[in-house]
Order: structure tokens, then sequence, then C-alpha cells
């Protein structure tokens, strides 16, 4: 009974605090309002998302949200410096070729949205069937290194969050 | 509202400036289209970044009151700056790079630009594609 009336309690949680923001006050009349959006929309989307992953690991997502916001920050400063000081003539561009380990859709796009948002790489295009993605680097020396590091400090945290 | 609170609001709004410049500058400087996507993605994400956390201290040490509206507008860039320089992406290796220019998969299937999905219906290759082969 539960399950059918909040088919997807995190989304319910989201939507009721994004309406409070947007609304910018909480008060009672909002608050009540914000709940009916979170319990109304999940009802009628759920027939849209069939097997979406469950959020096993809470503590794993929030530690790799802080490692990403921290890697946006160190990205940005570095973007900037080869924007302004690097001769055009010196940039190594590159495009990689990364062997997917993740299945879900929704991993697969957090994934890709995170290596677009850090250091110096745009994630393109997926292959055919869904398990390589194509990455482009701006300034690489090593592009089998750039692939490694994204496996590594990306893919290995997503993997243990949406297990 | 005391100095310290108004230096570090200034000195936010100026540094959200500077990294809105450099990635605007970026766009002209760098070479191609894949290049340039480099820019908007990253260096202005940070300079809008900025400007919202300014925003939130001057209403909380002006006003008095905590507001929102500047985490929802992170939320929602952090949503569609990937979504849209994906879709720039895409088109851009459409219209000008070939498959050969591209890295091999190494497995059964190549890039989505050129292939259908295993299991999708027969369909013809649309004509920009077609051109590329």
């Amino acid at each position: 009974m539960i399950r059918r009336l909040i088919p997807h309690p995190l989304l319910s949680i989201v939507l009721a605090l994004v309406w409070l923001g947007l609304v910018n006050t909480v008060t009672l009349g909002n608050l009540l309002l914000g709940a009916f959006l979170g319990l109304v929309v999940p009802m009628f989307t759920a027939p849209y998302w069939p097997n979406r992953p469950k959020l096993r690991r809470p503590l794993v997502a929030a530690r790799y949200i802080l490692i990403v916001l921290w890697d946006i920050i160190v990205a940005n400063v570095q973007i900037a410096w080869i924007i302004l000081f690097k001769r055009n003539a010196d940039f190594r561009s590159h495009w990689i070729n990364i062997p997917l380990e993740l299945h879900s859709p929704e991993a697969i796009t957090v994934l890709a949205g995170t290596i677009t948002m850090t250091p110096g790489t745009v994630s393109a295009m997926l292959s055919a069937d869904g398990r390589s993605i194509l990455v482009h680097c701006l300034h690489t020396e090593d592009p089998d290194h750039e692939r490694d590091r994204i496996k590594q400090r990306y893919e290995q945290l997503l993997k243990e969050v949406f297990a | 509202m005391p100095a310290l609170t108004e230096a570090l609001i200034s000195l936010l709004i100026v540094l959200g400036g500077v990294f809105g410049l450099v990635g605007s500058f970026g766009l002209i400087k760098l070479r191609d289209t894949m290049q340039r996507l480099h820019g908007p993605t990253k260096a202005t994400t940070l300079g809008i970044g900025c400007v919202l956390i300014a925003s939130m201290l001057y209403f909380i040490a002006v006003k008095g009151s905590v507001s929102f509206h500047e985490l929802l507008i992170t939320l929602f860039l952090f949503l569609t700056a990937p979504i849209t320089a994906n879709s720039i992406a895409k088109t851009y290796i459409i219209r000008n790079v070939g498959k050969k220019e591209l890295p091999a998969t190494g497995r059964r299937h190549g890039w989505s630009v050129y292939e259908d999905p295993p299991g999708a219906p027969e369909s013809q290759p649309s004509p920009d594609v077609r051109a590329e082969a």
C-alpha cells in the first residue's frame, strides 16, 4: 500500500524541497502544497521509470557529491589557466574511449554529467550498445592515464552507489 | 552590514565576473567547436557559483533571511549544462567528424551516431551519416 502511494520516496522529498525553494518561504500552506506535489507527481510518472535503480549507499553518494564539487572548483581554475596562458599550438586534444562497467542508464547519465563538469573533459556520446562512452579531452599528454583516472575516481564510486 | 561581509561579497562577485569573462574569452580563443565546449561547461560554472554564493551571503547578512533560489539555480545548472554540452558535441560529430577519426569502441557495436542500437528495427541511416561513410 505504501509502495503504491509513494513509489519513489526520494523523488517525493526532492520535489517538496524544490517547491519550498521556489516559493522561498516556509509556511504551512506551502508545506502542504509541496507535500501534495511530492505525492502526486511520482504517482503519475512512475510508469515512465521501469526498473529504476535503488540508491543503496547514501553515504557513498554524499562522498561522491563532495568529491565532484571539489573537482569542479579545481577544474575551473585549471581550465581558466589553460585558456589564458597556453598557446593554441600547444594543445593536445584527444578523443578517448572509456569502456563502461556501469549498466543502469541513470548511473551512466550521472557519470556523463560528471565527466563534462570536471577537469578538461567533455562526454560526447555512447556506443550503440551503451557500453562505451566517448570523451573529448581538451589537453592531455597521456590519454590512457586520463581514462584510468575517470574510471578509478568516479566510476568505482558510482558502482558502489548504484550497486 | 559589517565591512568584512561587504568585502567578502564584493570579492565573490568580482571573482565570479573574472571566471565568466575567462570562459567567454575561451570561446574566442580556442580553435574548434569541441575545444570551445570546455569553456562554458567549466569556467562559467564556477563564475555563476561565486555570484550565487555572494547573493546568498547578501540575503543572510542584509535582509536577515535565507534565500533558497540560489541553491535551485545551482541544481538546475548542474542538470542542464552537461546535457547542452552533450547535444552540441553530438551535433558537431554528426556534421563534421568521420567514423575513422574517432577511436574504436573496442567491441562489436560502434558509436551510436553511426550505428543503431542492437535490437532496433532496421532503418535508413540519415543523409549526413551516409555522406561520411
